[in-house]
């Protein structure tokens, strides 16, 4: 059977929520990582654990992009669709490239199925039409898995669950990939229970021997192994990336780490991850509720450790009061807020950047804080690492914003080795800070950071607290102009943090130009991709990301004075269009999407095509 | 059984003084906050703890300002959430002696979820409550311990709530150590605040303070002379329940009902009466419903000292031994490690 090459392809793995397609779509990722693929993942669940069976309500998707050229997104189209039942051949037949490959398990098309997916009158998209211009390969997996699993002695249930892996091994065999990593990974993850593993791996065979043995299948293909910079690398979540990062900030800050956390998608997996952390000295506090995990960690900090709260949108505006806290504390602690789709419950399993000026503004009094995004799952790492040393050497709160896209998807990463990070200067105070051997809690270094104390230190006893400090001794003060003093002080040790900043300069593309596309967070991928596609194609294009939203780097206006014009794509209805607008007085355009998805190449492509064409 | 944080004794004994902060203290004239600030200083010198190991953490209100006047570390946070902050100094030093100050609004209103779940999780701290019975420093309004019928400025007709009773929350919520003192009678307050101390656990102490703005007199049936003896009972281990103005009257279960003794009717024997056991849950639960009128409309003294002590593990030690024991069975986990993960590949 011919191999036909190809540079990358977009696989969607969709089926019920039962079905296991975030297993599959995983263990396929993991394999073509390890062969050497550049690759990003997005899986996609419902905010449901268990949507009624069948329904488009329970549909879960995995979607992998993998290739041998630098892969930035799981890609806006996929080459393949893999539909467990009727209900996800109905959600994601929409984004199924013209003429791309469908895999349907027909057991999964019957009237019920069809019922319950909405197709009406029980009419089967397989038979009618529907997917003339598809290459359509009908496959009655739970059948031929029920045939190969006969006698197993397992019951009718353990053996439906098998069934994702038949379609595992038949794509491998499509692409070509071994079994090996796969085989091992389900002889490890049911050591206990070698009958279940016996029957995954039978069915994982028959799924490829059934690829190789009919005559289904023209041909099979090969994605090559990608370009990759020479390492070791590994795959990562935005959430493992946000994790241990966050370990990474307290092992070289020496500042051992507290995380004070209440469960809320998508962020509860930060908090699992560090929960098993604990041979590294982490310890991670389920707190009762939103505020009391904040105010936990601002104890955790207050206490000499590095003090971390992750949450999401709804979490975050229940932290607010304790922010400003924190704030007049002037004490570290790294705030991560995963965005989802909001307000209130909003669309906790989507995405969206609609955060930011919350993270900005969203507190009471003047109480400026920096604000820094992570731009892929692996940047995420960088991200809170970079969050916590501001915090620890600026003795402030840090906001660092992710989202789900971001936080749920995965990349190949070149890890570091910890020799090749910065250490965190983090110094306790431990005698008196005046001449005449007094300690003042508030008198500011160079950079107006104030020092650090740990309780316990002889000599040092102070107290500190949410009313107005008198300068430098930071006793209780009502005093009107210490007041708007202290409140600019507080404003100009945040701009200080700039300084440490190198100059941002674009991503892609020249200094000055035609037009730049400023993105910030996880829109980095698809950015990157399009403007490197239509710069390609001979277009005056640039692409500038942001990872510190406040302070803005210190030449951010300079830089975008240097384009005729400035688009700003977010996921929200404009907030940093809003923000560019208001500082530098320019021009900037906003192009929003509010679908709880994230941009896909094409959407920026034809916007930025427009925006060039019309001026 | 002593606390941790006691075991490094300071060179020279410190003084009441010592704990003074250079801060002028500025409650109103009168305010029974000065009776138990001036308690806590004087005992602290005996608990032989330097002073800057010594945390106060305070919420909003007029208790809260507490803090300020303790010269040891302090902060003074955000309405209702300093059991919250507390936690979080406690996990991360546990060799901290960590106090908590709070009032009837900051601990049972605002913060009544942090409150709960602090005493149930059990840290090595102590949480006092100033309980006046009125929000004082947003200037008189009825609080979750005001009376029903309670007028104040948010209720001209009467509050039409019942009030919680603390103690019975506190009991409620697994709390290790519940104990009632008030602002009156200092020498009370300076032993169940040594109790407190040495108490290893969360100890919850309702201290009654009186508001001489807002609430004037409230608790005074049980500080006065006129009628403390007859309207209040002092409890303690191993003693049996008397009160009454010579010390007349007792208090003696009927199955679960507590009924009162008249001493001196013939065939009365101080045999009979309640024997004070602050390990019993279940009389501890009866003992703390000493508040209204539950028993059949009968009103009982108020009581006063330790209702209830248990000894059970505390928080940052259980936190403290899964670190060690992860150490201990995986090593300290190396960053590389950790950077690693489970599964890598290397492209050459």
């Amino acid at each position: 059977m011919p191999v036909v090459e190809t540079d990358s392809v977009v696989i969607r793995f969709s089926g019920d929520s039962g079905d296991g397609m975030q297993l599959t779509g995983s263990q396929f990722t993991d394999t073509a990582a390890f062969l050497g693929n550049d690759l990003s993942t997005f899986p996609e669940f419902p905010a449901e654990i268990r949507a009624p069976i069948g329904t488009t309500a329970g549909v879960s998707g995995f979607q992998v992009h993998f290739g041998s050229k630098k892969i930035y997104t799981p890609g806006d189209e996929y080459d393949v669709l893999v539909a467990m039942n009727a209900a996800a051949l109905k959600v994601d037949l929409p984004k199924l490239k013209k003429g791309g490959i469908v895999i349907a398990n027909t057991a999964g098309f019957d009237k019920k199925n069809l019922n319950l997916a909405g197709y009406k009158d029980a009419v089967n998209p397989l038979e009618d039409g529907t997917l003339e211009g598809y290459q359509l390969h009908k496959i009655d997996v739970t059948r031929f898995t029920k045939d190969c699993l006969e006698g197993s002695g397992l019951g009718t249930k353990d053996i439906d669950r098998s069934k994702n892996m038949f379609v595992l091994g038949l794509l491998f065999w499509m692409f070509d990939e071994p079994m090996e990593y796969t085989v091992a990974f389900i002889n490890e993850k049911f050591a206990k229970k070698p009958e279940i593993a016996d029957a995954n791996i039978k069915t994982l065979k028959a799924g490829w021997n059934f690829g190789d043995h009919t005559e289904m299948f023209a041909n099979r293909f090969r994605v090559s192994p990608a370009q990759m910079e020479k390492g070791v690398y590994r795959n990562i979540s935005g959430n493992q990336a946000t994790a241990i990062g966050l370990i990474a900030a307290a092992e070289l800050s020496g500042m051992p780490l507290f995380l004070g956390s209440y469960p809320i998608t998508p962020a509860s997996d930060v908090l699992h991850e560090l929960s098993k952390h604990k041979s590294a000295n982490v310890k991670t506090f389920q707190a009762e509720d939103e505020i009391a995990a904040i105010c936990a960690a601002i104890g955790a900090s207050y206490a000499g450790g590095l003090g971390v709260t992750t949450t999401s949108g709804p979490g975050m505006s229940l932290k607010a009061e304790a922010m400003g806290l924190a704030t007049m504390l002037e004490i570290p602690l790294v705030i991560v807020d995963i965005q989802r789709g909001g307000p209130s419950t909003g669309l906790p399993t989507k995405t969206e950047q609609s955060d930011l000026l919350m993270a900005m503004y969203g507190r009471h009094g003047e109480a400026p804080l920096p604000v820094i995004a992570a731009s892929s799952p692996a940047d995420c790492f960088y991200t809170v690492f970079e969050a916590g040393r501001i915090a620890i050497e600026h003795m402030t709160p840090v906001i660092c914003l992710t989202d789900g896209y971001i936080a749920n998807g995965t990349e190949p990463w070149k890890f570091p080795a910890a020799s090749e990070l910065k250490a965190i200067k983090a110094e306790f105070t431990v005698a008196p800070n005046g001449e005449d051997g007094i300690f003042y809690p508030y008198r500011r270094d160079e950079n107006l950071v104030r020092p650090m104390v740990k309780p316990g230190t002889p000599g040092l006893t102070h107290r500190i607290g949410g009313l107005e400090k008198q300068n430098e001794t930071g006793n209780v003060s009502y005093d009107a102009k210490n007041h708007e003093v202290m409140s600019q002080l507080r404003a100009a040790k945040i701009e200080k943090i700039a300084d440490d900043m190198p100059p941002i300069k674009p991503d892609t593309g020249e200094e000055t130009g035609e037009l730049v596309v400023l993105g910030w967070g996880s829109t980095a991928g698809a950015i990157k991709t399009a403007v490197r596609e239509l710069r390609a194609e001979g277009k005056d294009v640039a692409h500038v990301h942001l990872r510190y939203i406040n302070p803005f780097p210190k030449n951010l206006g300079e830089l975008l004075k240097g384009y005729k014009h400035i688009l700003i794509p977010e996921m929200n209805n404009g907030q940093l269009v809003n923000l560019i607008r208001a500082k530098y007085l320019l021009p900037a355009e906003g192009f929003s999407k509010i679908q709880g998805l994230p941009f896909t190449m094409a959407e920026l492509k034809n916007k930025i095509l427009e925006v060039l064409n019309n001026n | 059984m002593m606390s941790d944080t006691a075991v490094q004794a300071a060179t020279e004994k410190l003084t009441a003084k010592d704990f003074a902060s250079n801060q002028e203290v500025k409650w109103c004239p009168g305010c029974g906050d000065y009776s138990i600030l001036k308690q806590v200083q004087t005992v602290f010198p005996d608990f032989g703890i330097p002073k800057e190991n010594v945390v106060f953490i305070s919420g909003i209100g007029c208790a809260a300002r507490f803090t300020y006047y303790m010269d040891t570390y302090g902060m003074h946070s955000i309405h209702g959430r300093a059991g919250a902050i507390a936690s979080g100094v406690k996990a991360m030093n546990p060799e901290l002696s960590v106090w908590v100050v709070s009032g009837d609004g900051d601990a049972l209103s605002i913060g009544g979820n942090h409150f709960i779940h602090l005493m149930r999780r059990n840290f090595d701290l102590n949480y006092l409550v100033f309980n006046n019975q009125i929000y004082g420093l947003t200037k008189g309004q009825y609080s979750p311990t005001s009376e029903k019928g309670k007028v104040a400025k948010s209720t001209p007709f009467g509050s039409i709530e019942v009030p919680f009773n603390p103690s019975e929350i506190a009991l409620g919520a697994k709390s290790t150590f519940v104990a009632r003192s008030q602002d009156r009678d200092p020498k009370h307050m300076q032993m169940v605040l040594k109790r407190a101390h040495e108490h290893k656990g969360t100890s919850f102490v309702e201290i009654y303070q009186n508001c001489p703005v807002f609430n004037d007199g409230t608790f005074f049936a049980y500080s006065e002379k006129e009628s403390k003896k007859e309207q209040s009972l002092y409890v303690e281990h191993g003693k049996p329940f008397i009160f009454g103005a010579n010390e007349d009257k007792g208090i003696k279960l009927d199955g679960h009902v507590p009924v009162i003794v008249d001493l001196t009717a013939p065939g009365a024997s101080v045999n009979d009466l309640w024997i004070h056991d602050e390990k019993d849950k279940t009389k501890a639960n009866i003992l703390a419903r000493f508040f209204d009128e539950t028993f059949d409309g009968v009103s009982f003294p108020r009581p006063f000292g330790v209702f209830y002590t248990e000894d059970r593990p505390v928080y940052e030690g259980e936190m403290q031994a899964q670190v060690q024991e992860q150490i201990a069975r995986k090593g300290k986990a190396s960053l590389d490690k950790i950077l690693a993960g489970d599964k890598t590949w290397t492209i050459l």
